[in-house]
This record gives C-alpha cells, sequence and structure tokens, in this order.
C-alpha cells in the first residue's frame, strides 16, 4: 500500500512542479515584455515609443498599420517634421494619439515651444467621425478627398458629427507632444488592428496559446 | 518533439527571424549611400507685402531647383520636401508681451515619389501663407531652407536641409 501512495505523492509533485515551472515561464514572458516597453520609455524618452498609423491620410508616406518608433528629445519641434502628438479632446476624458506632419508656422517661443495649428487644422479634425488616430497635415490647404468623412469600421464610429476636440486648441504645446518618428516598418501594425477591430480574435488567439501552454509537455 | 505545431512554430519563428534580419540590413545598407543632394531657391517676385487685420502677409513667388536623385536608394519610398524660412526677429521691447525668438514659416512643400521626379525646377507661389504674428516683417532678413524627410520602405528615416541665407524682404509695403 505504501508504493501506491508514494508514486501518488510523486506524481502530484512532478504535476505541481510542472505548473510552476510553467507559470514561471509565463510570468518570464510578460515582464520581459514589460522590461523592453519600459527600457525603450526610458532610452527614447518618449511616453509611446512605438505607434501604430492608424488612418490613411498620410498616405502615401504611411498606410495603415504601419508602425512607427518614436524619439523625443529636447531639441525645439521644427516645421517639417513628422511628430505624434496627443490633443486635448473634447468632451472626452482621455486623448487620441494624432500624427502630424507639421506643416505651416512652427513658433519657437524662448519660453515655451508652441507649434501652431492653422484654422485649416481645426476645421479637419472637427470634421472627422471617427476616433481613430490620425494624421493631419497643418497649414495644409482642405485636400477634398481628406475632408470627407471616412468610413469607420467596428464600434469606433461615433453616427454624428460632433466635434472630437477642443476648439480653443490653436497651440501644440510640448506635453501634447509624443515625439517625432525615427523609423518605420510597415504591416506589422496590421496585428495591433485586427485585434482591436475584432476582439473575437484576439480571444480565440489568447485562449488558444494558454491551452498550448497548459497542455505542452515540455 | 516532431509534431506539426513544433514545426509549425519553429517555421514561423524562423521566417520572422529572417524578415526582421532583411529588414534591418535593408535599413543599414541606407547608410552606405552618402548622398550628395543639390538645391537652389531664388525668391523670383514679390507679389504682395501688405498688412491684413494687423499682420504682415507676404506674397511671393519662389524658383526652386533641386537635384535630390542621389538621396534615392532601393530602400526609398519617397521623399518629402519642403521650403520653409527662418524669419529671425529680434525685439528690442521687452516690456511687451513674450515674442518669439524664432519664426519658422512653411512656404512650399512637395512629395517625391521616384527618382526620375527627383531633378525639377519650378516656379510656384508660396503654398502656404507667408504671415508675422505682428507686423514686424518690413526690411527684415530671412533664410530660405529647403529640408528633405527620405520615408524609407522599412527601417530608418533620414532628413537634412540645406539653408540659403541673405534673403531681405522689401522696407515698404506693396
Amino acid at each position: 500500500m505504501g508504493w501506491i501512495g508514494e508514486a501518488v505523492d510523486s506524481v502530484k509533485s512532478l504535476r505541481i512542479r510542472q505548473v510552476l515551472s510553467q507559470a514561471v515561464s509565463l510570468g518570464m514572458i510578460v515582464t520581459s515584455a514589460l522590461i523592453i516597453w519600459k527600457g525603450l520609455m526610458c532610452v527614447t524618452g518618449s511616453e509611446s515609443p512605438v505607434v501604430v498609423v492608424l488612418s490613411g491620410s498620410m498616405e502615401p508616406g504611411f498606410k495603415r498599420g504601419d508602425i512607427l518608433f518614436l524619439h523625443m528629445s529636447k531639441d525645439p519641434i521644427r516645421a517639417g517634421e513628422i511628430v505624434v502628438f496627443n490633443v486635448d479632446v473634447h468632451e472626452r476624458q482621455d486623448t487620441e494619439d494624432v500624427d502630424v506632419l507639421t506643416k505651416g508656422t512652427a513658433v519657437v517661443c524662448p519660453i515655451l515651444e508652441l507649434v501652431y495649428l492653422s484654422d485649416i487644422f481645426l476645421q479637419h479634425i472637427s470634421r472627422r467621425d471617427t476616433f481613430y488616430p490620425s494624421e493631419v497635415r497643418i497649414g495644409m490647404k482642405p485636400n477634398l478627398k481628406e475632408m470627407k468623412p471616412k468610413k469607420t469600421t467596428g464600434d469606433n464610429n461615433m453616427g454624428d458629427d460632433r466635434p472630437l476636440y477642443a476648439h480653443s486648441q490653436l497651440w501644440l504645446q510640448r506635453h501634447h507632444i509624443m515625439g517625432r518618428a525615427v523609423g518605420f516598418l510597415p504591416y506589422v501594425g496590421w496585428v495591433t488592428i485586427i485585434m482591436t477591430e475584432k476582439p473575437i480574435i484576439k480571444y480565440l488567439l489568447i485562449g488558444a496559446l494558454g491551452l498550448l501552454v497548459i497542455t505542452s509537455k515540455e | 518533439m516532431h509534431s506539426f505545431g513544433f514545426r509549425a512554430n519553429a517555421l514561423l519563428t524562423f521566417s520572422v527571424t529572417i524578415l526582421a534580419l532583411i529588414c534591418a540590413m535593408a535599413s543599414l545598407s541606407d547608410n552606405l549611400n552618402s548622398p550628395s543632394p543639390s538645391a537652389h531657391v531664388q525668391v523670383s517676385n514679390i507679389n504682395r507685402f501688405q498688412k491684413s487685420k494687423g499682420n504682415d502677409e507676404v506674397s511671393m513667388t519662389l524658383n526652386v531647383s533641386a537635384n535630390l536623385q542621389s538621396l534615392f536608394t532601393w530602400n526609398t519610398k519617397q521623399v518629402y520636401c519642403l521650403t520653409n524660412s527662418y524669419a529671425f526677429v529680434f525685439l528690442a521691447a521687452e516690456y511687451e508681451s513674450p515674442k518669439n525668438s524664432l519664426n519658422q514659416v512653411s512656404l512650399w512643400d512637395a512629395i517625391i515619389p521616384s527618382k526620375e521626379q527627383a531633378q525639377f525646377l519650378i516656379q510656384t507661389k508660396n503654398k502656404y501663407r507667408f504671415t508675422d504674428q505682428g507686423s514686424n516683417l518690413r526690411g527684415k532678413e530671412y533664410n530660405l531652407t529647403l529640408h528633405w524627410h527620405v520615408m524609407p520602405k522599412t527601417g530608418k528615416m533620414f532628413a537634412d536641409k540645406i539653408v540659403m541665407t541673405g534673403f531681405r524682404l522689401p522696407e515698404e509695403y506693396r
């Protein structure tokens, strides 16, 4: 009788060890991802070092689903640079990322660093009907193709033309700017876009991976 | 060990690694290219120089000639080029509201999609408004700068500029 109990115990301990080692390796994956992200934040000085382009308004340069790597330094932002910024959002608590090709007037003040947003910019963003981060060109002539409301997908459609951003915002200050684009990788961001748009795929993927982790022997 | 899942996993990992390596090499190969772009911008005419709503506004005709062909490599998708003006405004009146030490105004820009179109000579009016915040532009010296931004197919983006100095706005409105 004794040896049966011993065998059961050894199997049990093996199980527990396996489960523990799997949990540890899973934790390693998650924490190393976090470490890489936070490390990138430190190196680049940008609060969000990697962003996905979510709209097509910077085409043909950047398409939807491309990835931009950002860098933020103390240098003043100059006209012609591609920056990603947040704008103050009207009637919403969170902010949206907007990629910009800074055209127009860049005024560098001794105290504050400001980029002037022209009326056209405001017109542009107030007509958008999507919550997607969008690229706009500051000071550009209204491009009719761009001005048309874009067809939205997923649950991001607002339905009405309520302006997204505070109308009073004419200036971009340093705290709005997340960084200037320094690197580019095409198509990779589609993974994120698909997962945000179709959450079921995300859950399926997570479920399948979890199942794999649980059932795998090695 | 040799199940379908393991093989698929190994294949996927390998292909992604190779792809990443190729992308990195393509981006690094841009460093081997040492471009020698040339550009020249002339102000052929000041069409209008007025004060509108308290702010000086200038309309000018620009002759932009540039040869940016050497910027294009096999990893280049397009080049965005932009002419702008730096008008240095130093103001003596410290007691007034805080003034700008450097003003930058975009005048003209274009996207160059291919190497064939990278050598050009155009005559154009300023595409974007050249206005000042205030009326300090009379007789002001300014620089014209041609910036370009190389957008790669993958990898690092490059930007550079050519500065042309010694332009001056007229003393009187016209």
